[in-house]
């Protein structure tokens, strides 16, 4: 069973409707004791830094969410959910992370040529882990952000994108995965990613 | 390298696919979650979504369709026509829609576009604005009612105040040029996507490939066309096939 975290975020439907649609079991909840008992989690995004901390926090999802990271089990953040994991964003300052991964989360600079936010589909290179398997270098996700992540250890990097600078745009940590794109919105590439992810998590 | 996008665009009316021309002898073209599965088989980038249904009462209806498009579509879709208030944003978002394109109603209203900005974000809010050349002067106004009623406020302006009340992006239909098949208003384009900075979406009188490359040319993140996908004059795969030999950036 995989917990998809509602805090109130955009699109956690269009993340269900793809778990729909691959078979995976899977509820949406607030409750840290239904996300403390699910095989697998996934933190959904879209949505301001801090007012998703504050919302997180408010719940009491933001302990829910560090103690399934440590717990071993399977979890895999999206957009805001891949920069919620980290220390801290330009888009929200002095409001602290979840701080599961060292990192900060810094602003595009907008130029005449550089629309922010990114908005549409971008490739990936550099491309490994597990998340990627059977997923070929420079393929095209769909993006929308205004803020983009500079993992302190680049170890865990597992792709980078270009926009405007090349940043980091998915990572994988132990069982701690996470992607800036969208997989639920990029087609039959992002199905592969959320079905590598749910096989990784023994959901498929 | 970020990808410039081709977006076919569907209308709907009571929870069927219509086509017609300029709204008239519409003909029933399918289930809009079939149809828009199909587009993105084409490798559509999006696909919009115009509800031009008439009666009032057709919330229910609206919503029913959109929760089958979230459930068979795993690229964006923006939903437009109707849509007045927050909370119809809410409504719409929580069957699945990405984004929302307001037109008469931020006209009316223009904290719509901030208030839905503040609340759902700004990357799903989409002002789409209807423009006209000004008669025997410089410049273009903005219309409401789907192109019937002038509203004396210039285009460039109300692009600029849109993105600063909040709007993630701009759908530019200019009604000099839609279904004209004769090419997209680029000196329209040209002004508002170089007065703004976010992504203008250009939309109106795409007849050929050409078309959708000059509209990049002048700054279009996007482009957006109806009847030439319909009736199957182009695929998107040929239109990003020829983009794609003149060195812009698409997915194939």
């Amino acid at each position: 069973m995989v917990a998809v975290v509602d805090y109130d975020a955009g699109n956690v439907k269009s993340v269900e409707k793809a778990l729909d649609k691959l078979g995976a079991e899977h509820v949406l909840t607030s409750d840290p004791e239904v996300i403390k008992i699910a095989d697998s989690c996934i933190l959904p995004g879209v949505g301001n830094f801090g007012d998703c901390m504050d919302k997180l926090r408010s719940a009491g999802l933001d302990k829910a969410v560090k103690d399934f990271a440590a717990s071993g089990k399977c979890f895999l953040g999206i957009c805001v959910g891949l920069q919620l994991l980290f220390d801290e964003s330009e888009e929200s300052p002095g409001v602290s992370g979840l701080g599961i991964l060292k990192g900060k989360v810094k602003k595009f600079t907008s130029t005449d040529e550089l629309k922010v936010p990114q908005i549409g589909w971008n490739n990936v290179f550099n491309v490994k882990g597990r998340l990627f398997e059977g997923i070929d270098e420079n393929t095209y996700f769909y993006f929308v952000h205004s803020f983009y992540l500079d993992a302190a250890d680049k170890n865990i990097v597992t792709s980078n994108t270009s926009y405007g600078t090349d940043y980091d745009s998915s990572i994988e940590s132990g069982n701690v995965f996470a992607t800036q794109f969208h997989p639920e919105k990029s087609s039959d590439a992002g199905l592969k990613v959320l079905t590598n992810f749910l096989k990784i998590a023994g959901e498929l | 390298m970020l990808t410039k996008r081709i977006i076919p665009c569907l209308d709907v009316k009571d929870g069927r696919v219509v086509k017609g021309i300029k709204f008239l002898n519409l003909k029933d073209a399918g289930d809009p979650a079939e149809t828009a599965a199909a587009y993105d088989a084409q490798g559509a980038d999006e696909v919009v979504f115009l509800d031009i249904t008439a009666s009032a009462d057709s919330r229910d209806t609206q919503l029913s369709w959109v929760r089958d498009v979230a459930a068979t579509l795993f690229i964006p879709f923006t939903v437009g026509g109707g849509i007045r208030t927050t909370d119809d944003f809410k409504a719409i978002l929580r069957e699945g829609a990405d984004k929302i394109a307001v037109n008469s109603a931020a006209l009316m209203n223009p904290t719509l576009i901030s208030d839905a900005a503040m609340k759902f974000g700004s990357q799903c809010v989409v002002v789409a604005m209807d423009a006209k050349k000004r008669e025997g002067a410089e410049g273009w106004t903005v219309y409401k009612n789907g192109g019937r009623v002038d509203m004396n406020i210039d285009a460039v302006e109300w692009a600029i105040q849109a993105e600063k009340l909040g709007a993630g992006e701009i759908l530019l239909t200019s009604m000099d040029t839609d279904g004209t098949k004769a090419g997209y208003d680029l000196e329209l384009t040209k002004a508002i996507a170089s007065s703004v900075n976010i992504p203008v979406i250009a939309s109106g009188g795409a007849g050929s490939c050409k078309d959708f490359y000059d509209a990049i040319e002048v700054g279009a993140s996007a482009v957006l066309a109806a009847s030439l996908f319909h009736y199957k004059e182009l695929t998107i795969r040929e239109v990003k096939e020829y983009l794609k030999e003149r060195s812009v950036s698409v997915r194939l």
